[in-house]
């Protein structure tokens, strides 16, 4: 590792400092809205920098924050598939929205990364001393489903053989403040990927904002001897068991909104069949193979290299750059593509997001967000996709089966 | 973030010690650490990534091992941007290398089998290090059977070897070409066609292939055909590479990485989606 400024924080031996433990007997506690800019300036002071939703080009991203000014309060979000709008609420939620097209995987996976530079040196070449270290991040207002995005993620990039080490050193210093849901979008369906619309655990510390009956506050649980500390210097105010209950209903309202879903029962055994399902070449007449859902994905982790050289040709960098399996290069070998049909990309990600995945990190790839559906240029469903390759699958099955009879 | 994971993503350090043409596009190179640097064994059926400064990196499978236990030999087919600049290195130059990486030959299991190795053009480069193992090791296995098929005589590679494992009366070594030119007085034809003519016994055998996809397909319905079992059949895949630690997501075949998974597999574990195109 590099030089280090002293007093960042969430530095160890490697490990967390403070594995967060099970926040289910912790007790939970009450901040007005105002604490939460207390909560960034304390963050910010401890050297990390606060990223959090913000208005952007008319869609709610992730960005640096440096107090309350820059939520985009009294705003929600309205999607469908192929469409987002945001939209005036009639209160002044801080946090009243739910997705907007960045994941959080640009802080862990940057969609460039320099992985060294080198210079000619005789008929050879020496490489420069690595790039400096990930920053401290604060993440204000990471969802449940996000929260579980960045786990699969960390499964990836921390969890086999090779240990990336950017991901490994930004995730053990992030300091994770969860936003649970108290409204789902039209195209969330985390309940069905079990990812939301609560979190249970991965946080340091968790808001659920209360906004009933002219009341603005926020229940507040930690998740984290870290998250127990910082929350210890807003002199929070304890809980009562009404403002749990709302907190609690405020869950099941979001959970009541769900209108979509995937039925995971058998999801890779049934796609591993279903290679050659007619559905693959229905739904590649509507993709444009643009690759926006594996770049809003916040689980997506392919990449490239690119070897970027100075004029000179002296000095040359090797970039790593997000990449896509709708790209035209991604499974080119000499020769040619070997994936060249919109069919062949479309079955490859959807395969593979819900099918190998499985067998390759222990869980679905999905968790649910739905970026893909609102951000999909044509409206394509992954929800809708997945029911009707299980439909013609079903029916193939029960065809052979009739058959054999 | 100088940590040991991170070096496996930047390249070390090689000197070109000897550089040769094998046929018109196909070069050889035997390269070293620089300086003081240790050689990471590479076992037969492993690859290396292969840095040519300003160009980029390429996937390349050892083609021998064990030359001198200090170096290792790469046998590049120039393809395109990087195997072009690769192509070119001349010895004393110094090139970057990353590995090795991947799953080689089970040539432990092969012990006491009569072994059949199938090449198709540049394929023979990574069933090299198979042969020179099997020529040391001569004792420890059953009949020995190399078929080779290049496009024509003059693409037929490393020929000096080829001659040396034929006059040998324990290697049974064929080859054949596509297309015939004047002069060419042997076999003609698919590679597949000089299975018929090869002894070994099916039950107690391990095929080991390595070619265009296409000529292993039709190799495995020959050796099936044979009756040679699929966990007894071996393939080296290629796909695009770029990290070649199972992350970039380029290599994925079904639920391997070719990179790391691979780039042998048994056919038991691939023959399902072998012939699903675009998989």
């Amino acid at each position: 590792m590099g030089t280090q400024k002293s007093g960042t924080p969430g530095r160890g031996d490697g490990r967390r400092v403070d594995p967060p433990d099970v926040p289910g007997g912790a007790p939970a506690s009450l901040l007005e809205p105002a604490a939460v800019g207390d909560l960034l300036r304390i963050l910010r002071e401890q050297g990390y920098r606060t990223i959090g939703p913000t208005l952007q080009d008319e869609a709610i991203v992730y960005d640096e924050i440096e107090g309350l000014g820059d939520l985009p309060a009294g705003l929600t979000d309205r999607q469908q598939p192929g469409e987002y709008r945001i939209e005036e609420r009639s209160d002044d939620a801080l946090f009243g929205y739910n997705l907007g097209p960045r994941s959080w995987k640009q802080y862990f996976f940057p969609p460039s990364l320099r992985l060294f530079a080198a210079r000619r040196a005789g008929r050879g070449f020496e490489i420069e001393p690595p790039d400096a270290d990930p920053p401290a991040l604060a993440l204000i207002g990471i969802r449940p489903c996000e929260i579980a995005g960045l786990d699969v993620q960390a499964r990836v990039f921390t969890g086999g053989g090779h240990v990336d080490p950017w991901f490994a050193a930004a995730r053990e210093r992030a300091f994770l403040v969860a936003v649970q849901c108290a409204q789902a979008a039209a195209t969330c369906f985390c309940g069905s990927m079990s990812t939301g619309p609560r979190a249970e655990r991965g946080f340091d510390l968790a808001l659920t904002e209360l906004l009933d009956e002219g009341e603005h506050r926020f229940l507040v649980e930690p998740g984290s001897a870290r998250g127990r500390e910082v929350l210890a210097v807003l002199h929070p105010t304890p809980a009562g068991p009404a403002e749990r209950a709302r907190a609690e209903a405020a869950t099941r309202r979001a959970e009541s909104q769900l209108s979509r879903s995937v039925d995971g029962e058998g999801l890779p055994e049934l796609l591993e069949a279903a290679l050659e399902h007619p559905r693959w070449a229905e739904v590649a007449e509507r993709c444009l193979s643009c690759a926006n859902c594996t770049m809003v994905c916040p689980t997506c982790f392919c990449h490239t290299v690119e070897e970027v050289n100075d004029l000179s040709g002296e000095r040359t960098e090797r970039w790593r750059r997000w990449d896509s399996c709708f790209s035209g290069e991604h499974a080119y070998i000499h020769g040619g593509d070997l994936r060249p049909s919109t069919r062949g990309r479309y079955r490859q990600w959807l395969t593979h997001k819900f099918g190998t995945w499985h067998a390759q990190f222990g869980s679905s790839g999905c968790v649910g967000c739905g970026r893909c559906i609102a951000w999909c240029p044509v409206g394509i469903d992954v929800t809708e996709e997945l029911a009707a390759l299980r439909v013609g699958s079903d029916r193939a099955e029960t065809a052979e089966t009739e058959e054999a009879t | 973030m100088h940590t040991e994971a991170a070096e496996r993503l930047v390249p070390t350090p090689y000197v070109v010690r000897d550089a040769w043409q094998e046929t018109h596009n196909v070069v050889s190179l035997e390269l070293a650490p620089e300086g003081d640097g240790v050689l990471e064994p590479c076992a037969p059926g492993q690859f290396n990534m292969l840095w040519a400064f300003g160009a980029g990196e390429a996937p390349i499978s050892a083609s021998s091992v064990g030359a001198s236990g200090s170096a290792v030999l790469h046998t590049i087919r120039q393809a395109g941007n990087v195997t072009r600049a690769l192509c070119a290195a001349a010895p004393g130059d110094v090139i970057g290398l990353r590995g090795p990486f991947g799953r080689g030959w089970p040539l432990e299991r092969a012990r006491g089998r009569d072994v059949i190795v199938m090449a198709g053009g540049i394929g023979l480069a990574p069933l090299r290090p198979v042969l020179e193992h099997l020529e040391t090791f001569r004792d420890d296995f059953g009949r020995v059977t190399l078929l080779y098929g290049t496009r024509s005589p003059e693409d037929i590679l490393f020929r000096g070897e080829l001659e040396n494992w034929r006059g040998r009366f324990d290697f049974d070594v064929q080859v054949t070409v596509d297309t015939a030119v004047r002069g060419w007085a042997s076999n003609v034809g698919a590679v597949t066609e000089l299975l018929p003519r090869a002894v070994f016994e099916p039950e107690r055998s391990m095929a080991l292939l390595c070619g265009p996809e296409i000529m292993m397909r039709f190799c495995i319905q020959a050796l099936r055909g044979r009756g040679v079992p699929p966990e007894w059949i071996h393939l080296s895949m290629e796909r695009n590479m770029k990290c070649a630690v199972g992350l970039c997501g380029h290599c994925q075949w079904g639920a391997d990485f070719v990179c790391k998974d691979g780039p042998v597999f048994p056919l038991d574990r691939i023959e399902g989606r072998l012939s699903v195109r675009e998989r």
